[in-house]
């Protein structure tokens, strides 16, 4: 197993000094090479997910486990990315991709072999030597994917990479993300708001309620093309899968 | 957007052009200064007040020549840009290096916050006399006083810094299991070098203050003393003379931070006008 959650409840100490649940009881696997979307109404505790997988901080009650690992601390088998591409403005490129590396006491040599071979693989190869400013909002992401893939972690974790882009680069990004992940046969969880992004992009998808965040349906997406979100795009059953998890959030109660 | 749409911006960025209009800036502000020297020698006479009130241009000329044969100015000059200096690099040494211990622990900040206040608030030239009482009629107490005014802005720049780098960056580094020491080094020692060098330009400016006081009030050289002494023989030449030198200093002083700065944040976007 990958990535498992074994009854896992957070809870935080705000500064007021209220007891804040941020997840409670959340249990779920996610099989090797699966792609997982976590989806949810806002704060409902989907980014404490990844924080905590992530080994950041710990839960209050239960378990996670990382290939069958209880996670105590950062950890080398996880990566992850936030809607910011946390790039190092004074790094170029091919040095921001090394980042990850560099606490593993790599040689220099194949350090920059990797980061390379990563960077080609996310197609910025000729920018190794751009600094981050130089480049778009979807580059940058890509840069950051190219950083995360270079450490070689067993699961990455995606905390709502598209959300800052503009629509087309999303859908490109989206399609470029799905593909580069599908060839490196990473397990991935992907944290989002965009119903139609998880279903595009996943082979199932947990729908998180209100906080505190329980773990409300799982949907098993049985469509083809995973790879491709842009041939996933114009089958109809996407709709159909959509309207699904919009009713599980009970979306439409709440539009006033 | 794919790579080839996004080379235009790319391309453009990496060329840093220089604003149109800076040639014709310069030729008015050369032409402003021009102006200026012309109505300093002219006019002290035209209205007639007298040479120790304002000197003209050509009486400061005449001045400088004297001073440099017979005051040893070349020496007064290297003695305070000395001490600008070396004030300089060991006030904001310290300020930066307090400045980034305190930001790396919150209980010290908090600790100390008050005093570094109350001895920021407190006007540091002020301590000059009491410098002079307990080292004497030395260099010490003008490199003293130095040190003082140019810590506190770096500090304070440095500490300020440390405190607004990004959480979401610092995390990244803990997930990438870099040791504490690593994240100082490579994420928060860069994060808040825009900062630092804000500061050391600010300081760079009080340098010259701190030199230039602790001169004043008890030296027997520098450019401080000969305002002082020129000041008590009515000889307003000399002060004017020696309140140039001081700005050239402080300029210069200015001008080498500037330039490094522009160095070392070249990944900072420019701006386009």
């Amino acid at each position: 197993m990958a990535l498992e959650f074994r009854g896992v409840t957070k809870q935080f100490t705000t500064n007021s000094g209220a007891v804040l649940t941020a997840i409670r009881d959340v249990t779920f696997k996610v099989n090797e090479g699966e792609f997982v979307s976590v989806v949810g109404p806002s704060g409902c505790g989907k980014s404490t997910l990844l924080s905590m997988t992530a080994g950041l901080y710990q839960p209050t009650t239960g378990e996670v486990l990382v290939s069958d690992q209880p996670v105590t601390g950062p950890n080398d088998h996880v990566g992850f990315m936030l809607q910011k591409d946390l790039l190092l403005p004074w790094r170029n490129i091919v040095k921001n991709i090394e980042f990850g590396l560099e606490a593993r006491g790599a040689a220099p040599g194949p350090r920059r072999e990797r980061a390379m071979a990563e960077l080609k693989r996310c197609h910025l190869a000729g920018f190794e030597n751009h600094f981050p400013y130089q480049l778009s909002g979807g580059m940058r992401q890509r840069a950051a994917l190219a950083r995360t893939l270079a450490i070689d972690p067993e699961i990455i974790l995606l905390d709502e990479p598209f959300s800052a882009l503009d629509a087309q680069t999303k859908l490109l990004l989206q399609d470029s993300f799905a593909a580069t992940i599908a060839e490196s046969g990473k397990t991935t969880l992907l944290i989002t708001h965009d119903l139609s992004e998880a279903v595009l992009m996943s082979d199932r998808i947990l729908v998180l309620s209100e906080r505190p965040g329980t773990v409300l349906t799982e949907i098993k997406v049985e469509l083809p093309d995973r790879a491709h979100p842009l041939k996933r795009r114009v089958m109809p059953e996407v709709g159909e899968y959509a309207g699904q998890i919009f009713r599980h959030l009970k979306l439409e109660e709440k539009a006033i | 957007m794919s790579s080839a749409t996004a080379t235009a911006p790319a391309v453009n960025a990496a060329a840093p052009a220089r604003p149109r209009g800076s040639r014709a800036a310069l030729y008015a502000s050369l032409s402003l200064l021009a102006l200026l020297l012309v109505a300093w020698q002219i006019l002290p006479t035209a209205l007639a007040v007298p040479k120790y009130i304002i000197p003209t241009l050509s009486d400061c000329i005449v001045e400088f020549g004297r001073m440099w044969t017979s005051e040893s100015l070349l020496a007064n000059t290297a003695s305070t840009a000395l001490y600008t200096i070396l004030g300089f690099a060991i006030g904001s040494a310290l300020g930066a290096a307090l400045g980034y211990l305190l930001g790396m622990s919150e209980f010290w900040e908090k600790v100390l916050s008050p005093y570094i206040l109350a001895l920021q608030i407190a006007p540091k030239v002020a301590f000059a006399p009491l410098f002079i009482m307990w080292f004497g009629y030395n260099a010490m107490p003008k490199l003293l006083v130095t040190v003082l005014i140019v810590f506190f802005p770096v500090l304070v720049n440095v500490l300020q810094a440390m405190r607004t780098v990004d959480r979401d960056l610092v995390n990244l580094a803990r997930a990438y299991n870099l040791s504490r020491f690593q994240i100082f080094l490579k994420v928060e020692m860069p994060s808040t070098l825009p900062n630092l060098m804000a500061g050391l330009r600010i300081a760079s400016t009080l340098a010259v203050i701190g030199v230039t006081v602790g001169e004043l009030v008890g030296g027997n050289t520098g450019l401080g003393f000969l305002i002082s002494y020129g000041g008590g023989q009515a000889n307003a030449a000399m002060v004017f003379n020696a309140i140039i030198l001081l700005t050239v200093i402080g300029f210069l002083l200015y001008s080498a931070l500037v330039r490094a700065e522009t160095r070392l944040l070249h990944y900072l976007p420019k701006a386009q006008f």
